[in-house]
């Protein structure tokens, strides 16, 4: 087991040096090994494409976002993807945002926010909650509209906003509260308010917990790595790279979808993500664990953060593109969503949705170049690893006759991941298009996989091929 | 209790087995614990926790009270080797026994349960079955009945949430298996159907004419009632092979028998799969044949009909249930009456039950029918109906004798001809029930001793300590138990005459029930 570790750690660290010594992309992609398909389009089935996708720097909660409301966010990233693609604001037909924690004031964010960044009112928005895959909902639910033929151009993101959150009157408060409202003689709000008790005054704060089974995420991630024997070295090394990564992706520039956003109140413009740190082995080793004590291996600096931000992106059918004279950077290709026992199954995501979209689209794992998949912990993406790598859980749990196959190391998440970067919920699936997008791009690459797990037991999978002539 | 120091959590699927796995992880978990403790990293916290700790630390230094508690230890100890715990061993093994299906697997194991008559006994079927996966269909007549019966389930579920047995999210989920209706539509996808309406042969003839047009040919017909004869049901049935008895005990989700109850009609696989249905459902299952009260409820007739007997004689209720209390009965004679559901009720429809198996039945005789005639006239039926032997009021404790119930028997009250010791009344009662068991098996009703002390004391609360009456001839000696017996008989007569089965004990020490 000791050999196993010693061999995981020296393959994370190891690729750290293989990252971005690949030429700038040409226009024809220059291919080691044959795919088994030279390109996933389908006879028959339209071609829907990415123009381009922006994000809001993601910021840790609390910080420079705090006195906005989540539409603001999510209508910054609207307005910065009408700057970025010079986007008429007529010019789409729909668009869907995803989101976890709702605004109740604003319930149809996606609405809110199309309104607010100057859209036209007569575009329809709506708004899709699927925990951390809330975008990648919003990007496949206007994929299925232009599939059906229903609309031509949409616009896709997500938006997730923490530094406030919904913090309620009880429900003993609530009941009285309505009742009161509905007393009409002073003499019926007198008694209500003599049931009034100290009880009545305990708020009632978001759950933090999975609805099912009253488990905290990270409680059940703990608990995943354990099971898949991730020790708490291999996390926070895999941490480590991550911050590395992002650290030095921004230094090169590749974080090109970030549009900077002048905060209103705040004086400096805020142009850059805020939650990127590159510690040492030593400080992470001394932090104490968050989720079982006190012997897990889940902590702080290997586990994602609260963070607000949000993300945007066009797409369209191919047509609508050559019409308008989009330039689109990929085609989104096949996706699929999963779902399993969430209780001992939460985060495997990943591991059931890789297969499934490759098998859709008739690729094997070494066809992809580009793997993005989100890092809700680092113990969680390794788990998902060393479940793609066991012949033993592909049998029991899968149906399988043999393993996934694990996503190669040195092309997984260069450019870091949600460790580093963030994970405002509702806006990470479009992060991690626009990503694997650019990725593909600049690392030479013709497939992308994304996937993500998310809370529920679900997850995401999606197939992303580089466009002919794609530029970043 | 300070034995445990940590906890770990029990993992899911991983590289291997989840239990598997998680005891490695345990392993390495309590290795580095102990590396770090060795190392300093890591500090026991052994001290007392809490005040209640402090104290009981600070007062077990004391012998005095140190000998108050550990006098219970020897007394353990003492207890571990009577003839009490290897009744309560025998009664483990039994229940062991009684979880296994002599019928072999069924054909076709039931998925979906339909019952009919959302009542007490309906809704608490139902509340054992939608727990356990099944696919539950749950008819009454109107309404109101179905309202009634589901707002029992959900209440059950809501009390096992609130313990924490269950997440709420959980019986959320179990409630989604339960489907209350009120017509048959849905019955064409059903396996089982399990009647639980009032105790009326009409009435379940009239039931069973109804439901069996609407069930698909396999459906096996189970009835709830507690002494009709199922032979008797099965008379209004086209396919009497499906025909099967399922006896639950009041409240379901509380008392483990089930006695299942075939007649010569009834086929191997109708039997299996009810044996099935209640193994899933959580329940101990004795099948019995079909005669007169069954098992269960015919047992218990001749100690009722004694007790009648008893309370003319003179001796008060509360004495009754001391006296069988002490005897090991969790519940005394005179509450249990009560607790039947109006014993006398059912005495009386025991005798008519004479009449339709027309066989003569003196063996429940004991008390004057009279008493009973006149108690059911004036309502006192028992605790359903407010009022029995005692009166019950919500919100009394200790529950005040019935005035009326006492007035009645004091019309009716003889002179004591036997022996009235203590000891006595306790073994008047105790052989007449004793008696009828034996003599279920005598008669094949019962399939073996076993299963009779399971049903004995799962089903009715026969003294657990005895090990059941199978077993508690063979400890207080069959000889001695006929000498007993024929000592009353030769005072009370016919009801006291010890069967065939006992007498063949009696003769031969060496016939024994268990060995």
């Amino acid at each position: 087991m000791a050999l196993v570790k010693a061999y995981t750690s020296s393959v994370l660290l190891n690729s750290l040096s293989h990252v971005g010594t690949r030429a700038l992309g040409t226009s024809a992609p220059q291919l080691a090994v044959a795919k088994t398909k030279s390109s996933l389009a389908k006879p028959g089935m339209k071609n829907i494409v990415l123009v381009d996708g922006v994000r809001t720097p993601f910021l840790m909660s609390g910080t420079q976002y705090n006195k906005l409301m989540p539409h603001d966010l999510a209508r910054q990233a609207l307005k910065g993807l009408v700057t970025r693609t010079g986007l008429d604001k007529t010019a789409v037909d729909y668009i869907t945002m995803g989101t976890v924690i709702q605004e109740v004031k604003t319930s149809n964010v996606a609405r809110e926010a199309a309104l607010g960044a100057g859209f036209s009112d007569r575009i329809p928005a709506h708004t899709v909650t699927m925990a951390c895959i809330s975008s990648n909902q919003a990007l496949t639910t206007c994929a299925g509209f232009m599939h059906a033929g229903v609309y031509d151009a949409c616009i896709a993101g997500g938006v997730e906003f923490m530094s406030d959150v919904p913090i309620r009157h009880s429900r003993k408060m609530r009941a009285l509260m309505l009742k009161l409202n509905k007393a009409k003689t002073m003499g019926a709000r007198l008694s209500l308010a003599s049931q009034l008790s100290m009880k009545h005054f305990i708020p009632e704060l978001p759950a933090v917990a999975e609805f099912s089974t009253n488990e905290t995420m990270g409680h059940s991630a703990d608990r995943l790595a354990a099971a898949f024997e991730v020790s708490r070295e291999e996390q926070d090394d895999f941490a480590l790279r991550s911050h590395t990564l992002a650290h030095k992706a921004q230094q090169a520039g590749h974080l090109s979808d970030l549009v900077p956003f002048k905060v209103p109140g705040v004086d400096q413009i805020v142009d850059k993500d805020n939650g990127i740190r590159v510690s040492t082995p030593e400080q992470m080793a001394k932090l104490r664990p968050a989720f079982v004590k006190p012997h897990g291996t889940i902590t702080a600096a290997n586990a994602s953060y609260l963070t607000d931000g949000a993300s945007a992106a066009l797409i369209c059918t191919e047509e609508k593109a050559k019409e308008m004279g989009w330039k689109p950077k990929a085609y989104l290709r096949d996706f699929t969503y999963v779902s399993q026992d969430p209780k001992d199954q939460l985060l495997l995501g990943p591991t059931y949705a890789t297969p499934k979209v490759l098998e859709m689209a008739g690729l094997k794992p070494s066809d992809i170049d580009v793997w993005e998949i989100h890092e809700a912990f680092a113990g969680q993406i390794l788990a998902n690893m060393k479940a793609m790598d066991s012949d033993w859980f592909a049998k029991t749990y899968q149906g399988r006759s043999a393993k996934v196959g694990a996503p190669d190391m040195s092309k997984l998440n260069n450019w870091g991941g949600s460790l580093s970067i963030g994970h405002p919920f509702g806006a990470t699936g479009v992060r991690l298009l626009m990503h694997a997008a650019h990725r593909l791009v600049k690392e030479d690459g013709q497939f992308a996989c994304i996937t993500a797990c998310a809370a529920g037991g679900q997850g995401v999978g999606m197939l992303v091929e580089r466009y002919p002539n794609a530029t970043v | 209790m300070g034995l445990v120091d940590g906890l770990v959590n029990p993992l899911g699927p991983g590289l291997q087995q989840p239990d598997l796995r998680t005891l490695a992880y345990l392993e390495e978990v309590a290795i580095k614990t102990a590396k770090d403790l060795a190392s300093g990293d890591l500090k026991a916290k052994r001290g007392p926790k809490n005040f209640m700790e402090k104290a009981m630390g600070t007062a077990l230094q004391y012998d005095f009270i140190k000998d108050q508690v550990f006098k219970k230890a020897r007394g353990f100890g003492e207890l571990a080797m009577t003839s009490e715990s290897r009744g309560l061993v025998g009664l483990f093994h039994g229940q062991t026994e009684c979880k296994k299906n002599r019928f072999g697997k069924p054909e076709k194991p039931a998925k979906t349960l339909a019952i009919l008559g959302a009542g007490l006994m309906g809704a608490g079927i139902a509340q054992v079955s939608i727990d356990k996966g099944y696919r539950t269909i749950l008819k009454d007549m109107n309404h109101a009945g179905l309202a009634r019966g589901v707002n029992q389930i959900q209440g059950g579920l809501d009390k096992a949430a609130k313990r924490k047995k269950i997440t709420t999210f959980v019986a959320d989920q179990y409630m989604s298996n339960l489907e209350p209706t009120i017509d048959y539509s849905s019955f064409k996808s059903c396996d089982m159907v399990i009647e639980a309406v009032f105790e009326d042969l009409a009435l379940k003839h009239r039931v069973i004419k109804e439901v069996e047009p609407h069930l698909p040919e396999h459906c096996i017909f189970a009835s709830n009632t507690s002494a009709l004869p199922i032979g008797q049901i099965a008379k209004a049935s086209a396919r009497p092979e499906k025909v099967v008895g399922m006896h639950y005990f009041s409240p379901v989700d509380k008392m483990q028998l089930l006695e299942i109850i075939t007649t010569d009609q009834t086929s191997k696989d109708t039997a299996a799969s009810a044996v099935d249905v209640g193994l899933k459902q959580g329940k101990v299952v004795i099948v019995v044949k079909d005669g007169p009260g069954f098992y269960t409820t015919r047992i218990l007739g001749p100690m009722l009909g004694e007790s009648v007997r008893l309370f003319q004689e003179g001796v008060e209720p509360k004495r009754m249930d001391k006296l069988s209390r002490s005897f090991g009965w969790p519940v005394g004679t005179a509450t249990l009456a009560d607790e039947v559901g109006g014993f006398c009720y059912r005495l009386m429809w025991l005798c008519t039950l004479e009449k339709i198996s027309a066989r003569p039945w003196i063996r429940i005789g004991g008390g004057d029918v009279n008493v009973l005639k006149d108690l059911v006239a004036a309502g006192f039926l028992g605790r359903k109906s407010g009022k029995g032997i005692y009166v019950y009021e919500a919100g009394v404790k200790e529950r005040n004798v019935n005035e009326g119930a006492l007035e009645i028997l004091k019309k009716y009250s003889v002179t004591p001809k036997g022996p009235m010791t203590d000891a006595d009344i306790q073994l008047r009662l105790a052989s007449r029930f004793a008696n009828e068991a034996l003599l279920c098996l005598q008669e094949g009703i019962l399939n073996s001793p076993l299963e009779g002390d399971i049903g004995a004391v799962f089903g009715l609360g026969f003294p657990p300590f005895t090990g059941g009456p199978f077993r508690f001839v063979d400890n207080y000696g069959a000889d001695k138990l006929v000498a007993k017996m024929q000592e009353y008989a030769a005072v009370y007569g016919e009801n006291f005459k010890p069967c065939q089965l006992l007498l063949d004990h009696a003769a031969d020490p060496c016939k024994k029930f268990y060995k």
